[in-house]
């Protein structure tokens, strides 16, 4: 197998905060005497990825996702443990590292705010030394992509915020690299901007073999892009696996669906009712009764309709923070 | 727990920065700053008002002065004072850089990162913007000059190797008091209230660096002292070889400590900048 592209062993990110009570008493006090805590927002993570993955990191507010990818940008320095994204130690901020990664966060600008993306795309070009022809092929690809022909020319100011995102992200990839870290590349963009940005990151790791570690509150950004997961939860990884393993580990439950020719009837014999809707009713079942249950209610009653499905992927991840939060894992 | 392989090693990269290549980013940055600048013309105008200001009140309150006492004060007649500021309102519009004001706003505001993500030092961009200001404004300082000098009727003493020796000069106050500038900017990583440090920054150089009299009409105290500090090495020193106030003997040894300054101030800056960076990381976000 070839070399894992990102490597983490016990990677870890403390923060001394100072705190104080509110008042003015506690004000004088905190000047002789500072009360210290320490926060681990990244509490010893181990990770790897191998080339060409998309995985998403997943994790509440305040979990570590970003804190994560800022150590892997070269942002930030690592409080305890190790580090290697392309053989390089992320926060050396070594050229040759810098000009094969891209971090991507949805409420930063890298694009100068007064002028059109076109001039930011050609200081990037200048500061990656990025080949004149590379250039030319890497900007009519993006162009292409992302549909920014008309927008390139504009201040980025007269930009949408779905439009400067698309030049955003245009911008984080002229210089091609290999390992791209999306900080919530689709927060606040209308669903037809998230699913044009959804396709073109598969469109880009399917070209160029590229490698991605991407975070998102939106689900359907991670449904349609990665094959696996990871959930971080108070710096601690709870989960690292696939997306359908996922479902299958942390929802013990099914729904089951049917639509009843007789019209209304109560069915809380058969599982817990969680909706009925005219002649509609979902049903709760315990995943391993699910078969049995869905034999039991075809010969029982006049059905016209039955499915069945997986809980809803947020869902799933709620109750996995919620259960994260109070260590049950018996999963 | 075993340990991660070995970093790979480091070739010759296509990064590496060659002067050429360097010569092609600043000519990116360049670009873009002019393009930036030339949209906010009002605020570059307002800007150079101060530059243009500050000097002729000194050299109306020194001329008064002068004629009250019999024609001059230190050895300085109306036109030395009027020669001097004339100078002095040149150099101090080339070197003197406003980035104190700017990077407290842009560590808080998260622009720093960007900056880290690219494979070059952010100072760069800085310096860059920095000259594209002056030569944008030059267009309006030229003609102001020119007024001044009709209006005020300065004796300037200039000689050939003065002339020629006050470019470098230029050049090593502009670096020194751009990167002295940059390094102080760089206690915003420490401290929220950059504002009350920038302000000492200014009294200090407001004596020491012969901006509220010429440091050879100062009481001998403070000219002992301004030797021993940059301001004088940064601002005053180019000003006097120009008005041909000095030897050219003093003018060597002015700069050797121009020189002198722009090592202790990199090094200082390097420092910094490596404690800076790791400090930055703290704030996390």
């Amino acid at each position: 197998m070839s070399q894992p592209v990102i490597q983490l062993q016990q990677l870890g990110k403390h923060y001394t905060i100072h705190e104080r009570e509110a008042g003015t008493m506690a004000a004088v006090r905190s000047l002789f005497k500072r009360r210290q805590r320490v926060v681990k927002a990244v509490d010893g993570i181990d990770l790897t990825l191998n080339p060409g993955e998309v995985v998403g990191f997943l994790g509440a507010n305040g979990a570590g996702k970003t804190t994560t990818l800022k150590m892997l940008s070269g942002l930030l320095h690592p409080t305890i443990g190790q580090a290697q994204v392309l053989g390089f130690q992320p926060w050396k901020r070594e050229r040759e590292f810098l000009a094969n990664i891209t971090l991507v966060m949805g409420q930063r600008n890298q694009l100068v705010w007064d002028i059109p993306a076109a001039d930011s795309f050609e200081l990037n070009r200048v500061i990656f030394r990025i080949p004149p022809r590379q250039y030319r092929e890497t900007l009519d690809e993006l162009v292409e992509l992302l549909d920014l022909a008309e927008l390139i020319r504009k201040p980025v100011r007269n930009l949408s915020l779905g439009e400067r995102m698309k030049c955003e992200i245009a911008g984080a990839l002229l210089h091609r690299p290999q390992v791209l870290f999306l900080d919530e590349p689709t927060l606040g963009l209308d669903v037809t901007a998230q699913r044009r940005i959804r396709r073109f990151i598969a469109e880009y790791n399917r070209r160029h073999q590229a490698t991605v570690l991407l975070t998102s509150h939106y689900m359907a950004d991670v449904e349609a892009l990665c094959e696996r997961v990871v959930i971080i939860d108070h710096g601690k990884i709870l989960f690292d696996g696939d997306l359908a393993a996922l479902v299958k580990r942390f929802s013990p439950h099914k729904t089951i669906t049917v639509e009843l020719a007789a019209g209304r009837q109560d069915l809380s014999a058969y599982g817990e009712v969680i909706e009925v809707s005219g002649a509609h009713v979902s049903l709760r079942v315990p995943q391993a009764e699910t078969p049995e249950v869905a034999g039991r209610l075809l010969a029982d009653l006049p059905i016209t309709d039955l499915t069945v499905a997986d809980p809803p992927i947020e869902a799933i991840i709620d109750e996995i923070f919620i259960r994260g939060a109070s260590n049950d894992f018996s999963a | 727990m075993t340990s991660l392989p070995k970093a790979r090693s480091r070739t010759i990269s296509r990064l590496s920065m060659s002067p050429l290549v360097l010569a092609q980013v600043y000519r990116a940055f360049f670009q873009i700053s002019f393009a930036i600048q030339l949209q906010y013309r009002a605020s570059m105008i307002i800007w150079l008002l101060g530059i243009i200001l500050r000097p002729v009140i000194y050299l109306v309150v020194w001329s008064t002065v002068a004629r009250s006492t019999g024609g001059s004060v230190g050895g300085f007649t109306p036109e030395d004072f009027a020669a001097y500021y004339i100078i002095f309102m040149v150099v101090d519009h080339l070197t003197f850089t406003w980035i104190m004001w700017e990077y407290d706003y842009r560590i808080r505001m998260g622009d720093f990162s960007v900056m880290l993500l690219r494979p070059i030092h952010p100072v760069h961009g800085d310096i860059a913007d920095n000259i594209a200001y002056k030569l944008l404004t030059l267009v309006i300082l030229l003609p102001v000059v020119a007024l001044l000098i009709w209006l005020f009727t300065p004796v300037f003493q200039m000689e050939w190797w003065a002339v020629l020796t006050f470019i470098p000069a230029l050049g090593l106050s502009f670096l020194g008091r751009f990167l002295l500038g940059w390094t102080l900017a760089m206690l915003a990583f420490w401290t929220t209230r950059i504002a009350a440090l920038n302000e000492s920054f200014f009294v200090l150089e407001l004596f020491f660096a012969g901006r509220l009299a010429p440091l050879a009409i100062m009481p001998v105290f403070l000219q002992s002292a301004a030797n021993l500090l940059p301001f004088k090495w940064l601002v005053a020193f180019p000003v006097e070889l120009l008005q041909g106030l000095l030897t050219p003997r003093e003018a060597l040894f002015g700069l050797g400590m121009q020189l002198f300054w722009l090592g202790i101030i990199l090094v200082m800056m390097r420092l910094i900048w490596q404690a800076g960076i790791r400090r930055y990381a703290a704030f996390g976000g």
